[in-house]
């Protein structure tokens, strides 16, 4: 399928699915969104699989605010999810200022804000999941995509633990991770436990019989439908995150692994093979591509939201966004092992149009009260956007950057390209709770070193390949890492050694030199012996010291090649 | 006394460096296939040319699976199959190992005959930067068959 | 000191083939490094690694500094009787580390 095939199906798809002018844009404003509105839904067929990805610890109702810059390279250039803002609006027929516009792009995006508040929220979402349980009843099966258990001060309190006791109420019957494995080797057993459910990730073995550590794949019946579900954790976890956490594990792509598990269930029996994913959009679209026999691909990691289910021959790709921020609804007609037909919504979770379940909210409320205090504390305030996600920068990351030169004493910072991260409206208060759902890691040390201008061209080239590697197997599914105190031209085309030009000294106007030593300070050091305060008391004392935080439009990146 | 298990000054040097990190001791780091010259694909060929007793290998007939970016490079996972019978007339003689960017080509060699049922094997091996990894197989009948896998050796850590 | 572990499953019907994985604890010292006062470290490998059953040879290896510290090799096995795994590690110094292990086979 090529781009334009794509663009007509997904225009067409999304007019069906009713997301395009005809759907949900009758309800014109907030108010007017129901919950009914949100659960409308063309149920067909025997089975509905519920998804659920990247809630990144987030138990109540957030903003999120999706990215202006999202690329693509190699063959995914120009195709969902590589589009964003008007782009995105025009290729799924979506209104501008309408629910799908404001919950699915970035466009008019603090005013939208305003207009229909927060979304997402375990109390919401456990709305939306009994609602729907109690139309399909036995038809049901509920999956998270990984990386749900960890993104708040309170999930790394609990190594993970208050998530997994929310996404167990909510009813969640498979799951499969990447963060969760930073909580370490020790605590991953007793995680899996706390959930509750099948964890399911093919892809890991043991670093010294190179046996498998986890169930690779669990076999449900839902709708008299055996549905083969094969799990598949994070590829590179132990490259992108600190391997010493988990240090007997092994991980990586592994299609020889999936083409296995996936005919071993289709001779067990299965009528329907689900790949419960982390490996990141364009990855699966490849993995669809070369592996036969896969229905339906859960996409998690990259955190992409679309309207449509993209389909790769045989096999729907569907992409659930992050946060809490959306339920997806796929429901499936198979019948002699085929999916004969399907309908699929990527349900908004417009938390002010769904009324919370009360027994999640007490739960909610529960599992957050030990930390209430610390959390309500203000620390500052914004007067603009605060947000991380996008391919080069985010103004929270150039804030924590600031803090960092600051409070570090260093020429240049460094802060990782994470996706998750909640955003801020303009004239907020900026709580530690914002600053730990940017923050709160494992591995928090906020580190000051020497580096030559030479390391620092090879770790931006380094992290650029992972970006930008036309090959999606080599992709690591994380954004460029933020530079404060530096600026650069990125032309993202070029190989490996070639993308990263003009490396500037911002402060002194002056080239980087190849073989002089900067003085460096960054965070989320994946080695083992880094030292220094954690990055929050970092973020929070800058933060108290500037009041109220000014941001300014980043021009320190120059992309090229897009 | 070893001073590190790195793999060599531009390893240590990487691996220090993941995720822009800490310990800029590195410099100072002797690792674990010193400061020798690296292979090239043309020792790599020579190298394989020369186990195959002069032969030429063709492309197929052999599969090398490896990860794509390595976790680690003091131990990168490998399993070589060869599509082959393995019956006394037809079978895999042997599989050999090559790498082109590390200090010797050679990594393995591999004996079978027909009792093995199945050419396949796994082992793990060092990888000093990224590089290609070549598989050889020779056949019973006289032939060779190789294919070739690049292997990243990256700094990792700011992905997610 | 070095220590072998095999692991194989103890039975198998005729004609069946059968994985066999083995591990020996190893620095496969590669000759190419230096310790900290710059003198080079004697080159100290397992060169060779064979496997016999009942006395036959079934697999052999030839190992180069490139393979890892504590050589790992998993191959394959067509096994027709019961009988005895002899597994054999070579050092540089001719020194051999050996290790047997049993199946039964019917």
């Amino acid at each position: 399928m090529n781009r334009r095939d794509f663009l007509q199906v997904a225009a067409a798809a999304a007019t069906v699915l009713g997301v395009g002018p005809g759907g949900l844009a009758r309800a014109a404003t907030a108010q007017g969104i129901s919950q009914g509105d949100l659960l409308r839904f063309p149920a067909k067929g025997n089975v509905t699989l519920l998804h659920v990805t990247d809630i990144h610890g987030q138990l109540r109702p957030v903003h999120f605010r999706e990215p202006s810059i999202n690329l693509g390279v190699g063959e995914a250039a120009g195709l969902p999810p590589h589009i964003t803002g008007k782009d995105f609006l025009k290729a799924f027929d979506i209104k501008a200022g309408s629910p799908e516009a404001f919950a699915l792009t970035m466009e008019d995006y603090v005013a939208l804000a305003r207009q229909y508040g927060r979304v997402g929220g375990l109390d919401r979402l456990a709305t939306l999941v009994k609602a729907i349980r109690a139309e399909r009843g036995d038809k049901v099966l509920l999956l998270d995509g990984g990386d749900s258990l960890q993104g708040s001060w309170g999930a790394l309190q609990t190594k993970g633990g208050d998530m997994a006791r929310a996404l167990k109420a909510l009813g969640v019957e498979g799951s499969t991770g990447h963060w969760e494995f930073t909580y370490g080797k020790d605590r991953v057993p007793g995680l899996i436990e706390e959930l509750g459910c099948p964890f399911l990730a093919c892809n890991v073995k043991d670093t010294e019989w190179e046996e498998n550590v986890f169930d690779g794949t669990h076999m449900y019946e839902r709708g008299g439908v055996k549905i083969a579900v094969v799990g598949q954790a994070f590829p590179y976890t132990p490259v992108a995150n600190p391997r010493w956490l988990m240090p007997n594990w092994s991980f990586g792509i592994r299609e020889e692994t999936i083409r296995e598990q996936v005919e071993a269930a289709r001779a067990a029996g299965a009528q329907l093979v689900v790949l419960l994913s982390h490996n990141g959009f364009d990855v699966d679209r490849k993995v669809a591509s070369r592996v036969e026999g896969i229905d339906v691909i859960l996409t998690g990691h990259t955190h992409d939201a679309l309207p449509v289910a993209v389909q790769v021959g045989r096999t729907l790709l569907i992409a659930s966004g992050s946060h809490g921020k959306f339920l997806s609804r796929l429901d499936l007609d198979v019948r002699d092992g085929q999916v004969k037909d399907f309908s699929y919504r990527i349900i908004p979770v417009f938390a002010d149009a769904i009324a919370p379940d009360p027994e999640m909210a007490k739960l909610v409320e529960d599992l957050r009260a030990p930390y209430a205090a610390e959390y309500a504390k203000v620390v500052g305030e914004t007067d603009g956007l605060l947000f991380r996600r996008g391919n080069f920068n985010g103004t929270w990351d150039d804030l924590i950057c600031e803090a960092l030169l600051a409070e570090r004493d260093a020429e240049i910072a460094l802060s990782p390209g994470f996706r998750w991260g909640t955003t801020l409206l303009p004239g907020e208060k900026i709580t530690m709770e914002d600053v730990w759902n940017q923050t709160a890691i494992t591995y928090p040390a906020a580190y000051r070193m020497e580096m030559s201008g030479q390391m620092l061209k090879d770790i931006l080239e380094d992290v650029a390949d992972n970006l930008f590697n036309p090959d999606p197997y080599y992709q690591q599914g994380g954004d460029m890492v933020r530079v404060g105190g530096m600026g650069y031209t990125i032309d993202i085309a070029k190989p490996i050694g070639s993308r990263i030009g003009g490396m500037t000294h911002l402060k002194s106007g002056k080239p980087i030199d190849p073989a002089r030593n900067y003085v460096v300070t960054g965070w989320a050091s994946v080695n083992e012996a880094t030292s220094g305060p954690p990055i929050w008391d970092i973020v929070s004392a800058h933060i108290g010291k500037r009041k109220v935080v000014t941001v300014k439009d980043n021009q320190s990146v120059r992309i090229v090649g897009a | 006394m070893t001073t590190n298990l790195h793999l060599d000054r531009r390893v240590a040097r990487r691996t220090v460096l993941r995720g822009a990190a800490t310990a800029a001791a590195a410099a100072g780091t002797v690792g674990l296939f010193g400061a020798s010259a690296f292979a090239t694909p043309e020792k790599a060929n020579e190298m394989m040319t020369k186990l195959l007793g002069g032969k030429t290998a063709k492309e197929g007939r052999v599969t090398l699976t490896m990860p794509q970016i390595a976790e680690n490079g003091n131990t990168v996972p490998l399993t070589v199959s060869v599509d082959s019978p393995m019956t006394d007339k037809d079978y895999v003689k042997a599989v050999h190992i090559l790498a082109d960017g590390n200090p010797e080509p050679a990594v393995a060699s591999f004996g079978f005959t027909p009792a093995s049922g199945k050419a396949e094997v796994s082992t793990r091996m060092r990888m000093a930067k990224t590089q290609n990894i070549l598989a050889v197989a020779e056949m019973s009948d006289g032939s060779a068959w190789m294919t070739k896998t690049e292997v990243k050796v990256t700094i990792g850590g700011c992905g997610g | 000191m070095s220590k072998a572990r095999i692991r194989l499953p103890s039975t198998a019907k005729k004609g069946e083939v059968i994985e066999i994985k083995s591990l020996v604890n190893h620095a496969m010292e590669s000759g190419q490094r230096k310790d900290s006062a710059g003198n080079p470290i004697p080159r100290k490998i397992i060169n060779k690694m064979t496997c016999s059953f009942n006395g036959k040879e079934v697999m052999n290896a030839t190992l180069h500094p490139g393979i890892s510290a504590n050589p790992y090799i998993s191959f394959f096995v067509k096994v027709e009787e019961s009988g005895t795994f002899e597994f054999a590690w070579t050092e540089d110094d001719g020194n051999v580390i050996k290790e047997t292990a049993q199946i039964t086979v019917g």
